[in-house]
């Protein structure tokens, strides 16, 4: 029960990213293109799934255990500092560069399209050398 | 600001958007975790036990979906060269950053947490800034 209601909330997230026409990059590309023709959709992806998820959160927080009976494991970190700034601008740069952010790039990588392919296995690796490099800090 | 209007699809992009929106919500509120899809898989990579099943659930979820709905090829413009250092640079942010749109835009803006408004503000300005040098100075 408990795998598949996490495989359900996957397959949801999924269609969610396929429906809103996301796992396509020209699309997030022709959001992150303020200067050309620009694309607002990305923008009302992000609002509707706030609007849903406000919901979803403000319930969660005030309960100590899961529907299923899990601990409740939200983010406790409330620094703001350089890692977070400069890992997400790196993150924003490569987005910029390709269209892909990691559940789109999974996506397409799931159909089959090699360049979906070889952006995740540069992500995996680029997540493994992070590994590695904290790992001599 | 000129809009795109042909490519403009408001609605499915709000009823796709309220579908990430449920499904994060139910994985916090069913399994109390946050659908970060960075942090999931990057949670693949170094395994511990009773921490993957979990995590290879969601992710299979995800690769089912793309076959249960009708949905054009994506067109992707980027070639080899540039699909390796986006997805470098994609990997190393978010886990520096510890999220990436679904982890910090969607779930820690769902929460409120000035933590991710920060990290989503400073990864949209880096993507606004790269393809407008791409695309209009290079």
């Amino acid at each position: 029960m408990k795998l598949f209601t996490t495989w359900i909330a996957g397959l949801i997230f999924g269609l969610g990213l396929v429906l809103s026409g996301m796992s396509n990059p020209t699309k997030v590309l022709g959001f992150l293109d303020l200067a050309g023709a620009w694309d607002p959709s990305l923008a009302l992806v992000m609002g509707g799934a706030i609007a849903v998820g406000s919901i979803g959160f403000a319930l969660a927080v005030r309960r100590t255990r899961s529907w299923l009976g899990d601990p409740m494991q939200l983010p406790t970190a409330s620094r703001i500092d350089r890692r977070l700034v400069l890992g997400s601008v790196a993150f924003g740069a490569g987005w910029g560069l390709a269209g892909f952010c990691p559940g789109p790039a999974l996506v397409a990588a799931a159909q089959g399209y090699w360049q979906a392919l070889l952006f995740v296995a540069a992500m995996l690796a680029g997540m493994k050398l992070f590994e590695l490099l904290e790992r001599r800090r | 600001m000129n809009i795109d209007w042909p490519h403009f699809t408001p609605w499915t992009a709000l009823a796709g958007g309220a579908l990430i929106g449920l499904a994060a919500s139910l994985l916090v509120l069913a399994r109390g975790r946050i659908a970060g899809i960075s942090g999931i898989v990057a949670g693949l990579l170094r395994p511990q036990s009773g921490d993957v099943a979990w995590r290879a659930a969601f992710v299979i979820g995800l690769f089912v979906a793309p076959w249960l709905l009708p949905v054009a090829a994506p067109q992707i413009e980027a070639g080899p060269l540039r699909l390796i250092a986006a997805g470098l640079l994609v990997g190393l942010g978010t886990r520096y950053g510890s999220g990436c749109t679904s982890g910090h835009g969607v779930c820690g803006l769902s929460r409120r947490s000035p933590r991710s408004l920060v990290a989503a503000l400073a990864f949209m300005a880096a993507g606004f800034a790269v393809v407008y040098v791409l695309r209009h100075l290079a």
